[in-house]
């Protein structure tokens, strides 16, 4: 199968697309094959997300072509694409959770007898027929309410089929998936495949990879790497091939001597999410948790801050265990949590600058339950000057700041309560270059002043860079602890895809 | 290709039942509830079961189902109308005042005038909600005051004098056959046409579909907006023609008629098992809402307590309705989830 005579389904050749200044995707090449699942490989930010939204139809490419049994072609919406047989199966599903799943797969289209009234029995058939054609038994004529997410794939695969589609794009859908249901949706790929299909997979999981795909396309930094026969490569190719860049970067990293254990973590484990996580940050010392996107890395952060519970193990800061699912008790022990999304959770986007600042230190501003509005602004000032802040006035919604701007004032809102912890989630994605150098500079003076960090990235080179041992999760396990001398690229990545767990713990 | 994954049996025939007996429970439960209320009444005050009361239980429901039948379109696709009671009362006045100018004017065009003042109403609220995105709350608020307003300046503090409403004209009101007002089974075929055009076209099936999740609804070419105006308007028209029965059963309004509708309806639409956030829910559970509420306030009456307990009352069931439906929707999903089959990913 995987020397194909017959001409490609689809072919994506060289398209690019620009957002602003940034280029998401600067070579995006792909030929698909009928009968073939196609793997599409890469780290994250590779641009895999912005092809396929460019095959289905949701951006529009800058330049390139779109081939469609070798005519060109241009997608204007998702309706374009849909009605040309490309299908996309998403992560998550959208469904209508009140409709029946009969009614979510024929929704505008249900067939009709006379008087252009719905003809129930007939669609509810219909949709049975789709999903008999797939092998999985879903009944058309329950609610989609409470399906699990294997399940809203069948749903949405189902309606593809409907839609007569030729082509399967499917969006990391294992991600969410159990092992039972991973081999269930790859029996539906292979069916698929049978009756002609092409199928565009992409994981994160290597073995998936392997197990189900005839093709392989690697992408790195918004270009085509190499297109192969998956019987050509091997595990080590693909990975060299995913992440062979050169640390181009420079990360400031004064050496530091550990001292007495900040943070430990012990067993932590939230059921599904992740599971007996154990580890500790010392005084003095940056620890990154590095994974893939959905490893559960931020899941941990949340667990130990107290935003969410877990169901067993214990957090200690400074010797003493922490309350659990209290982010009140942590700010008490000294942690302070710099979340990955700044806007929805870090800061109060209509607040002004000097009342984001001083949100967690209110009570120390205040007297006899007033705050003192002089003791917002000293505090603001001071730490606005400490990290180079620059803003109009202080009073301004911090929504009139730069995106590295705004981590600033989510950075000085908690070091002005000195934490001993500080754990950080994602600190410099979506900032500009020139920024990202001041907060790594940050972080580090932060560190030789005695605060320890915890620290997570899904950029590589900023791991390696700044974080004195690496911590690698996969699904919710924690599978290799690398001291900043063995972590590299591939090794962190091997461990991440879950090829060849080094040292685990 | 019959060979492949046979994974997850169907206990999922189990957990739809549950939801189909649920969901019809619903509808049973309040028809239990009117006879109840009624039962203990009727007990306590013989009266309570005679014909003219019967009779007035009906007339009383009738228009705020009607109106509840176009607020249920509307609440169904994540929106609000708040404006139906104004709606009534300018139509009212405007279908009144064209009687008391033209005593000899035809009925149909009574009936034209009514609806036509609430459509156009109803286009406009669309219009606005639709094409400028402002939340239909706020722009219906905004249209319940304005057309009250514009109510007041065209009436300048007069009332319709009952003489110069035609008595052919108010048969559809006041009349009854065997205690059946006219108006009740009007009303009745209305709602029923509506009950049967909700569960039987694609179009409004749409509606269901954009109250249930905007996204899905966008990513699957659902034309939102034209659906989501078109229920603005049948709602406008479906007012305005409560408006012209409004008319017709008591023969005067003033420029304050129909105050405070909009909140009866809101309510006999939510005690009805409308959901408020959209996506689920049926005129005919509405319709029976306003029953239930209508015969509640007539019990009160009837069994002598004070009239400022009917709000109060009224008030209360309300919010158990709604901690009801949650309870009942948080039920089905765990139901639905464990039928499944499978584990729930997050």
């Amino acid at each position: 199968m995987t020397d194909s005579p017959q001409a490609p389904l689809l072919v994506l050749d060289h398209a690019t697309k620009s957002f602003g200044a940034v280029k998401a995707l600067e070579d995006g090449s792909i030929e698909l094959f009928g009968g073939e699942a196609h793997a599409l490989l890469g780290e994250n930010g590779a641009g895999k997300s912005t092809l396929v939204k460019i095959l289905a139809g949701v951006h529009q490419a800058d330049s390139g072509r779109v081939l469609l049994d070798g005519n060109e072609v241009t997608f204007s919406g998702p309706g374009a694409s849909q009605t040309a047989g490309i299908s996309i199966i998403y992560q998550e599903p959208t469904l209508f959770p009140d409709l029946t799943v009969a009614e979510n797969i024929f929704i505008g289209r249900q067939p009709l007898s006379g008087g252009r009234r719905i003809n129930r029995s007939r669609m509810n058939d219909d949709a049975a027929r789709m999903f008999e054609r797939l092998g999985v038994v879903i009944d058309p004529r329950r609610p989609a309410r409470g399906l699990s997410v294997a399940d809203q794939q069948m749903v949405e695969i189902a309606k593809a089929l409907s839609f007569h589609a030729r082509i399967f794009v499917m969006d990391e859908p294992t991600a969410a998936l159990s092992s039972t249901e991973v081999a269930r949706l790859f029996d539906v790929v292979r069916t698929l495949r049978e009756q002609g299909a092409a199928v565009l997979f992409i994981s994160h999981r290597l073995e998936e990879v392997f197990a189900i795909c005839q093709r392989v396309t690697v992408m790195r930094d918004g270009r085509f790497v190499r297109t192969d026969a998956i019987d050509d490569l091997t595990v080590d190719d693909i990975i060299r091939s995913m992440v062979g860049r050169d640390l181009s970067a420079l990360y400031p990293k004064t050496e530091t001597a550990p001292g007495e254990i900040a943070l430990k973590v012990e067993r932590l484990t939230r059921e599904g999410v992740f599971t007996d996580v154990s580890f500790d940050v010392r005084v003095g010392e940056i620890v990154a948790l590095a994974g893939l996107v959905g490893a559960g890395r931020s899941e941990v952060a949340r667990a130990i801050f107290g935003i969410d519970g877990y169901d067993a193990g214990t957090v200690q800061v400074g010797g003493r265990r922490l309350r659990r699912g209290s982010p009140g008790a942590a700010m008490e022990a000294g942690v302070g949590f710099v979340p990955e999304d700044r806007r929805q959770q870090g800061l109060v986007m209509e607040l002004g600058i000097d009342h984001n600042v001083a949100l967690a230190s209110l009570r120390r501003l205040s007297h006899l339950g007033l705050i003192r509005r002089s003791a917002e602004r000293a505090l603001t000032r001071d730490w606005a000057v400490r990290l180079q802040l620059k803003y109009g006035r202080l009073a301004n919604p911090a929504w009139t700041l730069s995106g590295g701007n705004q981590q600033k004032v989510v950075l000085a809102k908690w070091l002005s309560r000195q934490p001993k912890v500080l754990i950080v989630d994602e600190p410099t994605r979506g900032i500009d270059v020139g920024t990202k150098a001041e907060v790594h500079r940050l972080l580090d003076e932060l560190v030789s002043q005695g605060v320890a960090i915890l620290m997570i990235s899904s950029e590589l080179p900023e791991v390696l860079g700044m974080a004195d041992r690496v911590l690698v999760l996969r699904e919710g396990r924690l599978v290799a602890e690398l001291p900043r001398a063995e972590a590299d690229e591939q090794s962190v990545m091997r461990a991440a895809t879950g090829q060849l767990a080094v040292g685990a713990p | 290709m019959t060979t492949t994954a046979v994974t997850t049996a169907p206990p999922e025939d189990r957990s739809r039942r549950l939801l189909e007996r649920v969901s019809r429970a619903r509808e049973l439960g309040i028809v239990a509830a009117i006879l109840i209320v009624f039962a203990v009444t009727t007990v306590k005050n013989h009266a309570f079961a005679n014909g003219a009361s019967i009779q007035q239980l009906l007339a009383g429901a009738s228009l705020i189902a009607l109106l509840g039948a176009g607020e249920t379109m509307v609440i169904v696709t994540r929106n609000v109308d708040l404006s139906v009671g104004s709606v009534l009362g300018l139509s009212a006045y405007v279908t009144g005042d064209l009687f008391v100018h033209h005593p000899h004017a035809p009925i149909y065009l009574a009936y034209a005038l009514g609806i036509g003042v609430g459509a156009l109403i109803g286009a406009i609220n669309g219009a606005i909600t639709t094409l400028l995105h402002v939340p239909s709350l706020v722009v219906t608020l905004a249209a319940l005051y304005i057309i009250r307003g514009i109510d007041a300046v065209y009436a300048n503090g007069k009332q319709i004098d009952p003489t110069s409403i035609p008595a052919s004209f108010q048969k559809i009101g006041s009349a009854d056959f065997h205690n059946i007002p006219y108006l009740a089974v009007l009303v009745f075929v209305i709602i029923a046409i509506v009950a049967y055009a909700m569960r039987s076209f694609r179009s409004s099936r749409d509606l269901y579909a954009i109250g249930s999740s905007p996204e899905a609804a966008a990513l699957a070419g659902i034309p939102a907006g034209k659906r989501v105006f078109t229920a603005f308007l049948i709602s406008g028209a479906l007012a305005g023609l409560g408006g012209v029965l409004f008319i017709a059963e008591f023969a005067t309004v003033a420029s304050t008629g129909g105050a405070g509708y909009e909140l009866q309806v809101v309510a006999a639409v939510v005690v009805g098992g409308v959901a408020i956030f959209g996506g689920s829910g049926t005129v005919v559970g509405a319709a029976l809402g306003a029953l239930l509420l209508n015969t509640i306030n007539q019990a009160l009456v009837a069994a002598k307590v004070s009239a400022f307990w009917n709000q109060a009352i009224a008030g209360a069931l309300l919010l158990a309705a709604i901690a009801f439906d949650r309870y009942v929707a948080l039920r089905v999903a765990r139901a639905l989830r464990t039928g499944g089959g499978a584990q729930d990913g997050d």
